[in-house]
């Protein structure tokens, strides 16, 4: 029993990473019907940016800060900063990847492979700019650990669960109760009227762009803290396996990317524990894949007469 | 101009080469274990060339190495062999290092006839049923007990624990030649926890939580310097008090700076220690560490012994044809001949499957963040 209340906390955790990243899948899908293929790959450039904010605030290179922080003012600023520049990073491609085929109204197909090419060239243009080699990443954070009733568990765990229920209900918030939301809903709709309506629909969408991006760097600064060994392929597996877990809760609905990046996660760590860890992704994928053609729009999603 | 040089004999003598391929992982998941190789190999390579060159025979030869990325990939490490062997023609290979690469490697190079060592593969695999295949370090069914009985010993243990990669041929079988040595000391059933994962895995949660849960006295984790921080780091904040030990894929020098303070303590059983070392050792460290800024681990000593071999076995040719096939043929029969090496990890001698006999080194990862010699155990 200790053991089973052990394992899901270790799925929580695990589910968190899910979650997060599935999140800016489904945000990007949701008002562009974009998949953005790119997305795991700037989750993995959330992490980098935030290893170097973090050794460059430690005084790591030769520029050290008059005065030396606290190492939480250090974990916060670089969460904050790394979450900035990715969000950059992310509307960055959207305006040079992106933006260009849909002003010339390219097919979805083509979009998409620019995605995968946007990807592949932010993993092999880390590789050829800082190498091979891994990195580490710093310990922020006091590690703490308890033990209740058996179960044990780490202050970071605690910190990776609330958070990503905290930026759920957030998301929650803003694509229901802003304008802003209520625009990235309308585009959703009917991208051809928005603009009709006088709403800056490039604007909108460079929102969504920085949103899910600053999300990732959010996955990804919480990923090397908790996974501390960074290396430029991370992104990759892990991206697919949220892109999937954000299918399987129906994409484009948010509420289905957060319940699927748990529902992933549970099942990768209950098959390891339960049965040889070979079967993990043979029979986590079945389950989806049964999931899936019982009810082919996932948890919450809705059948579109165009899906891609 | 250039053609004329060709033709004549004596500019042609002087730009005489022997060309040795390298098939090494200078990207993907282990790319410090090829730059510790190239470093080592490039290391040698200057100095012979520096001293007029290698002298076989009458002939004194220039030294030019190929290296190829095998990208720490099996079907990579195929294809940089077959380009080595059939494009660039060389004499020789070195590598691949991580069994993984050198098993599918070796099998191309004996059917190539083709002499290969690998420094650093610890598997029987890679040299099994392969006269052209050598190693450079010693096996894992040598291994596995050595850890086994230290275990035993220091640690008074009667239950253990394992954690490998089961889709990587080294921990794999590393795994099972440990579990055989302490079930015959402890008797059968006495390895409580025998989990597994697969590369790239990032998270062990699963896995430990179940070992911890078992009462194993000791983990065993042969596992690779990129997922022994995360593993370790996992353990302990599941709650993981007692000792973990590893194998000599721990030895690099990149794992003290991904692991910190966790891997302080803990024991790990290899070819060589850096701390501490005498001779020609030392002499090796030293000049490695002045030119590169770190301290070679243990894939760069076996890599230099390697390259020094595969040298000694040229030169006991006693002469070289120019003919590839015959020259590699004849290198081959040398290697198999050598007895009494002294290599600066140990005196080899080999046996004729193609495996050195030479001692093991269990080592202690002291509170500076050191590799410190601890005990050295021979067959």
């Amino acid at each position: 029993m200790e053991a089973f209340f052990q394992n899901l906390l270790n799925a929580l955790q695990w589910g968190s990473f899910y979650a997060l990243i599935a999140l800016g899948y489904t945000l990007v899908y949701g008002v562009l019907l974009l998949i953005n293929f790119a997305h795991g790959d700037i989750f993995m450039v959330g992490a980098y940016i935030g290893f170097f904010i973090a050794t460059f605030l430690l005084g790591t290179y030769a520029f050290r800060l008059p005065v030396m922080l606290p190492n939480e003012v250090v974990f916060v600023i670089t969460l904050v900063a790394a979450m900035l520049l990715t969000a950059l990073v992310g509307v960055t491609i959207e305006r040079i990847a992106y933006r260009p085929l849909r002003r010339k109204g390219a097919s979805r197909l083509y979009v998409v492979i620019t995605a995968l090419m946007a990807g592949l060239i932010l993993e092999n243009g880390n590789l050829a700019l800082l190498g091979a080699s891994r990195r580490s990443f710093p310990e922020l954070l006091p590690k703490s650990i308890y033990t209740l009733g058996g179960i044990t568990f780490s202050n970071i765990k605690i910190l990776v669960i609330a958070t990503t229920v905290v930026v759920f209900l957030i998301l929650e918030l803003i694509i229901h109760k802003t304008r802003l939301g209520m625009a990235m809903r309308a585009i959703s709709y009917d991208r051809m009227a928005v603009p009709l309506m006088g709403i800056a629909a490039d604007t909108v969408i460079v929102f969504t762009f920085a949103l899910g991006s600053a999300l990732a760097a959010l996955a990804g600064v919480f990923f090397a803290t908790s996974y501390p060994v960074l290396e430029p392929y991370m992104g990759a597996l892990v991206g697919w396996k949220a892109f999937i877990a954000a299918v399987i809760g129906g994409i484009g609905d948010i509420r289905g990317a957060f319940l699927g990046g748990f529902l992933l996660g549970f099942i990768e760590i209950f098959v390891a524990a339960v049965f040889p860890s070979t079967l993990r992704d043979l029979i986590a994928f079945s389950v989806l894949l049964i999931f899936l053609t019982i009810k082919p729009t996932g948890l919450f999603g809705v059948a579109r007469a165009t899906k891609i | 101009m250039a053609t004329g040089l060709l033709f004549t004999p004596c500019a042609w003598s002087k730009a005489r080469t022997i060309r040795i391929g390298f098939n090494i992982p200078l990207t993907g998941d282990i790319p410090k274990v090829g730059e510790g190789s190239k470093y080592s190999a490039e290391m040698l390579k200057q100095k012979i060339n520096a001293a007029g060159g290698l002298k076989v025979g009458k002939d004194t030869y220039q030294l030019e190495f190929i290296y190829e990325d095998n990208e720490s990939k099996a079907e990579s490490a195929t294809a940089a062999a077959m380009k080595l062997i059939t494009q660039d023609e060389v004499l020789a290979l070195i590598g691949p290092q991580a069994s993984k690469q050198a098993i599918p490697a070796g099998e191309i190079c004996n059917s190539f006839k083709t002499p290969m060592i690998t420094p650093w593969s610890t598997n029987p695999q890679a040299t099994r049923d392969r006269p052209y295949v050598f190693r450079g370090c010693f096996l894992d069914p040598f291994q596995g007990p050595v850890v086994a009985n230290f275990a035993t010993r220091e640690f008074k243990a009667k239950k253990a624990a394992v954690l490998y990669d089961i889709a990587s041929d080294y921990p794999k079988g590393l795994a099972e030649y440990f579990k055989a040595a302490f079930e015959k000391i402890h008797g059968p059933g006495s390895v409580v926890a025998f989990e597994t994962f697969t590369t790239k895995d990032r998270d062990f949660s699963a896995q430990l939580t179940k070992i911890i849960k078992s009462g194993a006295d000791v983990l065993f984790t042969p596992q690779y310097y990129d997922e022994v921080p995360l593993i370790v780091k996992q353990a302990h904040e599941l709650g993981w008090k007692k000792p973990i030990m590893g194998s000599d894929s721990w030895g690099s020098a990149e794992l003290m700076k991904l692991c910190g303070d966790d891997c302080k303590g803990l024991f790990f059983s290899t070819h060589y220690a850096a701390a501490g070392a005498r001779g020609a050792t030392k002499e090796f460290i030293d000049s490695y560490k002045a030119k590169y800024g770190y301290i070679p681990d243990d894939v760069a000593a076996l890599t230099w012994d390697s390259i020094r071999l595969l040298l000694t076995a040229i030169q006991n040719t006693g002469g070289l044809s120019g003919k590839v096939e015959k020259d590699r043929e004849a290198v081959k029969n040398q290697l198999a001949r050598i007895r009494d090496f002294e290599g600066i990890t140990g005196k080899m001698t080999f046996t004729p499957e193609g495996d050195p006999i030479k001692c093991a080194v269990i080592v202690k990862i002291n509170n500076q963040g050191e590799f410190e010699f601890y005990e050295s155990v021979c067959p």
